[in-house]
């Protein structure tokens, strides 16, 4: 399966990610408080330490403003409209009973001030802003612009933030989709080109704004150059709950050819292994992202999946008081000890228990 | 000992200030937590005629409501559609990152519950119970 100069790029793999109806990629909720993005599909690509991240939002109606924020592994050096065909074909490389439409989606403008805007960019009827920042700014860019957040977005900005501050926020204006003559099921692709060394899939962020008992379905696809390790470990059907290995083997010349042939594709590599994973749990279970190593040692991280924290905990800060009585403390104890060293020996008053 | 008096003068009002600080806002002020879209603590006790300062510190980047009063005060709110409270005491919106105060005085012992009834959030869990003592 290796091929020699495969072999000698240290993290050459490819990882492809589509998502299922289900998909929406973290909800910025319009201000009359729907989600009116209601699917989502995905493709990243890894090869030679950069991803390359194809996402399309399915436009499906109504009017205002709207969009969607999705965590990203790095930041972006260019964000262009993506192919038109490499999301269907990957669906039809493992489903091909089931043809899904695909979305071509518009996004409305949103300025950035919280966050720090690394990027802006208009593609069709979206505006697209790749920010940097923890949770809280990014939940004040979004609030600012116009967006607001459900109320689980604090916690889960913040358990992304603390290991990649880079999101992507697309936002989309209905309004002006219509006047651009874009129809519901429309959508636009968007690809992203993202050194790093570190490619992961953000998981959780699908069930923002889900209920608990919400069902969370998305499928995964993984094209690396060997069989990927993954964390948490994919089962078969039956044998696993939450994530399913649906797909494994090595991709076919004929997927390869059609995928390097789209726009913005020729780094697809010449073999790979393509894995499809299916995402089908709750809201509440979806706690973790799907962490993949390519590197060929076989462990993916915990960090990345989001079972391990990252990095040490704070240390508590003492309050005010705390301070104020230990300057207290040393205010008392200098000049009584200066005091004390000053009086001969016998008038020291006794030490307790002396 | 005459030379210890103005060290124990200043250990004293270090004393004063730093209790001071530590019981802020006062004996009659309760301060709520919003972390995560949740109210800390979830539950509280006060005693009936006193009016109680209730300091309210949203440390999440989105906004939030702090409403309280009885089960048909929540169940008007929950259909209602204000953009934002503030001109009554039991109904406090608190902006993304920030403190809102508001002073209510109990008069009558009773069981009642504190809400934000912005979309999804009651759901998601941001409910206290106040529970007035006679």
């Amino acid at each position: 399966m290796r091929r020699p100069w495969l072999s000698l790029l240290a993290a050459s793999a490819a990882l492809l990610i589509t998502a299922a109806p289900a998909l929406a990629c973290g909800g910025l909720i319009g201000p009359n408080g729907a989600v009116n993005l209601l699917r989502t599909t995905t493709f990243a690509g890894y090869h030679d330490g950069v991803e390359h991240y194809v996402t399309s939002f399915e436009f499906a109606g109504g009017g205002g403003a709207f969009g969607s924020i999705t965590p990203l592994p790095g930041i972006p050096t260019d964000v262009v409209r993506g192919g038109d065909w490499t999301l269907q074909r990957l669906v039809l490389e493992t489903d091909p009973v089931a043809e899904r439409a695909l979305s071509r989606d518009a996004f409305a403008a949103a300025g950035a001030s919280e966050a720090e805007v690394l990027l802006e960019t208009t593609i069709d009827a979206l505006d697209i802003t790749i920010l940097r920042g923890g949770g809280d700014e990014v939940g004040l860019w979004a609030k600012n612009n116009g967006f607001r957040l459900p109320p689980d977005a604090p916690e889960v900005l913040d358990f992304y933030a603390d290991r990649s501050p880079i999101f992507m926020a697309a936002a989309f204006d209905a309004d002006a989709a219509a006047e651009r003559g874009q129809a519901i099921g429309d959508g636009t692709p968007v690809h992203l080109t993202i050194p790093t060394d570190n490619p992961w899939v953000p998981l959780r962020i699908l069930g923002l704004g889900k209920a608990d008992a919400e069902v969370v379905e998305a499928d995964v696809y993984l094209l690396t150059d060997d069989r990927p390790a993954m964390l948490p470990n994919a089962g078969a059907f039956g044998e696993s709950a939450g994530l399913i290995l649906d797909h494994s083997r090595p991709a076919t010349d004929a997927l390869l050819t059609d995928l390097r042939s789209d726009d913005g594709m020729e780094w697809i590599p010449r073999e790979a292994w393509l894995t499809k994973v299916v995402v089908d749990t709750t809201a509440a279970e979806l706690t973790y992202d799907l962490a993949i190593d390519v590197s060929g040692a076989g462990k993916p991280s915990a960090i990345d999946a989001g079972f391990a924290p990252f990095g040490p905990d704070p240390a508590p800060r003492p309050p005010v008081g705390l301070y104020l009585l230990l300057t207290a403390a040393v205010i008392v104890a200098v000049p009584l000890l200066a005091e004390l060293r000053g009086r001969p020996a016998s008038s020291r008053p006794p030490f307790a228990g002396a | 000992m005459r030379s210890m008096r103005p060290v124990l003068v200043a250990v004293a009002l270090l004393i004063a200030a730093a209790t001071a600080t530590a019981c802020a806002p006062g004996a009659h002020a309760l301060t709520i937590t919003i972390h995560y879209s949740g109210f800390d603590p979830a539950e509280l006790q006060v005693p009936r005629g006193v009016p109680i300062t209730f300091v309210l510190v949203n440390e999440d980047p989105i906004d939030h409501e702090w409403l309280i009063g009885d089960d048909a005060f929540h169940e008007a709110h929950r259909t209602g559609t204000h953009a934002s409270h503030g001109d009554v005491p039991t109904e406090v919106t608190v902006p993304a990152l920030e403190t809102a105060e508001t002073t209510i005085t109990f008069d009558e012992p009773g069981t009642f519950a504190y809400i934000c009834h912005l979309p999804g959030h009651e759901g998601y869990g941001m409910v206290g119970v106040l529970t007035v003592q006679g």
